[in-house]
């Protein structure tokens, strides 16, 4: 069995071909499915804890402040110890909520993000599905968790809960209409939904830089409308501590609430490793056309930490706009999204056809 | 007209959030700013954390109530009471004594001078009441102890005297 850093297609094809030698199709099939599963549980555990503690070590430099630093050198066994006392606290039944729906929500909301993580290349040949029309189903995964967030609120009988996931759901689906208009512009430019062929198609160059414009402006309506989507600052009204107390998660406890917590942290880590993939080239190094040796040195950065390196970039911004930004009132949020990024997005996905159809992209 | 307006709103608004930014992410570059104090570690300036300042109260800090002594063990409280009268607490208790001076008159002189920790609000009015300037503040505030008996303190040293020249 033969294993590259830089390439895992030759890896994941010996591991298939070995299951498929010693067993039917249908257990191969099964072991690879739960092999697949227990390694993004895994991942999907790992970075939420990272997160959190990055976020809150983040948002304390941004304050002047030094953030979480006793537990552990520099604090970083801070958000572990937090998850043991979450796992350990009582789960505490509420008497008037719908137990059905209230037990079902958390899980609606992690398994969305969940499937959503599913479809995004990590590295070469490092992609649990590889779907033809990746983009679409990511988009459609993704807007599931709206239905956890409102089932929460509603299922909880609490009025701010369910102020909080009302409001949740009219940010969610209005930015959804941004996030797609955004990422069709670069599909427009791209020519396919498949995540492999438009990391591919970035081989000498980010689509960034060479959808130039265009490809700007869906950068940033991209980045705007999916941090909101994920319900993070200054768009997190739907949790908005001062006056809901904490939104639709208000009646959660423990495991429960961590669940919410996490898939939060999940949906920002999911929507920056799509800014990533489809504006920074996703694992692909950094190539410039024309500068080999300039190339090489940069293909030899394993394609692994190309795509985190991207992706936490992205993650550091919607940070930086939580920490810098006041919260929005929820007119200004529909007016933010329906009278400005709506149209300059519909206008923008004009631009990027004439720009295509004209070959004037590099 | 509108359109121009529309068009020019956008680019103020994003040009007044780059400068938030701006202002944020220079924070976060610039790990010297932080001006948090880490506070067991800075009592004696050791080097942990990212703050190596040694811990220092400003001189307003009301502390605790002390009563400075001179080389010769003399202070300059001259038991009149009026800080005992001013205390809005009863924190101070002065006990006084008679004795002799040299000139063959009595006179009284502070034998005890009480300060119950405890009960003190930091109010300050006993400093500023004290004819004499005898008392005033530490900046200690490292007052935590197992028992309350503990908090009740003799501010004046043992066999000490009033300084000459106070009345
Ligand atoms: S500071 Fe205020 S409360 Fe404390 S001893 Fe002086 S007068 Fe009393
Ligand atoms: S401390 Fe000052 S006010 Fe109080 S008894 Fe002594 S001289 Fe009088």
């Amino acid at each position: 069995m033969e294993f590259s850093i830089y390439d895992f297609t030759s890896f994941t094809k010996s591991l298939d071909k070995l299951l498929n030698e010693n067993m039917s199709s249908f257990w191969a099939t099964s072991i690879e499915m739960l092999l697949i599963g227990v390694g993004i549980l895994a991942f999907y555990a790992l970075v939420g804890l990272f997160l959190v503690y990055a976020e809150r070590k983040v948002c304390a430099f941004i304050q002047n402040r030094v953030g979480p630093n006793r537990v552990g050198p520099y604090g970083i066994i801070q958000t572990i110890a937090d998850l043991f006392k979450l796992l350990m606290k009582e789960l505490i039944p509420i008497k008037n909520a719908d137990k059905l729906l209230f037990n079902i929500a958390p899980f609606i909301v992690i398994i969305a993000s969940f499937l959503a993580i599913a479809a995004i290349p990590f590295a070469k040949g490092l992609h649990a599905i590889d779907f033809n029309i990746g983009i679409f189903y990511v988009i459609a995964v993704s807007s599931m968790g709206v239905i956890g967030v409102l089932l929460a609120g509603w299922s909880s009988n609490n009025k701010y809960s369910l102020i909080g996931a009302m409001r949740s759901g009219a940010q969610i689906v209005s930015y959804e209409l941004s996030v797609g208009l955004s990422l069709i512009t670069m599909v427009i430019f791209a020519g396919s939904m498949q995540f492999s062929v438009i990391v591919e198609a970035q081989r000498d160059g980010w689509f960034l830089f060479r959808g130039h414009i265009p490809a700007i402006i869906a950068f940033v309506v991209y980045l705007i409308a999916c941090t909101a989507e994920t319900n993070r600052g200054p768009f997190d009204l739907a949790e908005a501590e001062s006056e809901l107390t904490a939104g639709y998660h208000v009646e959660y406890s423990g495991i429960k609430f961590a669940f919410f917590f996490l898939a939060e942290y999940m949906n920002m880590f999911i929507v920056a490793s799509i800014a990533a993939t489809v504006f920074l080239g996703g694992w692909m190094p950094l190539h410039v056309g024309g500068f080999s040796g300039f190339n090489h040195v940069m293909d030899f950065i394993p394609p692994f930490f190309w795509y985190i390196g991207k992706t936490f970039f992205i993650i550091f911004i919607m940070m930086l706009f939580k920490w810098t930004f006041p919260r929005l009132r929820i007119d200004q949020l529909l007016t933010l999204e329906w009278k400005y990024l709506l149209p300059i997005n519909l206008v923008n996905v004009v631009l990027m056809a004439l720009i295509v159809l004209n070959g004037w992209h590099f | 007209m509108g359109l121009i307006k529309y068009i020019s709103g956008i680019f103020k608004g994003v040009w007044s959030l780059l400068q938030g930014m701006a202002v944020t992410s220079s924070y976060f570059v610039r790990p010297w700013t932080i001006v948090t104090q880490q506070y067991p570690e800075n009592r004696k300036g050791n080097k942990r954390g990212r703050s190596k300042k040694k811990l220092e109260m400003f001189e307003r800090f009301r502390g605790e109530l002390v009563m400075p002594h001179s080389e010769n063990n003399e202070h300059k409280c001259s038991a009149c009471g009026i800080c005992e009268m001013n205390c809005p607490n009863g924190t101070i208790e002065v006990i006084s004594k008679m004795e002799v001076n040299e000139e063959g008159k009595k006179k009284r002189a502070l034998d005890k001078y009480v300060y119950h920790l405890g009960m003190c609000t930091f109010c300050g009015l006993c400093v500023k009441a004290c004819p004499s300037g005898a008392i005033c503040f530490s900046q200690n505030f490292e007052h935590a102890v197992f028992n309350r008996a503990k908090l009740n303190k003799i501010l004046n040293n043992e066999g000490s005297k009033l300084l000459k020249g106070v009345e």
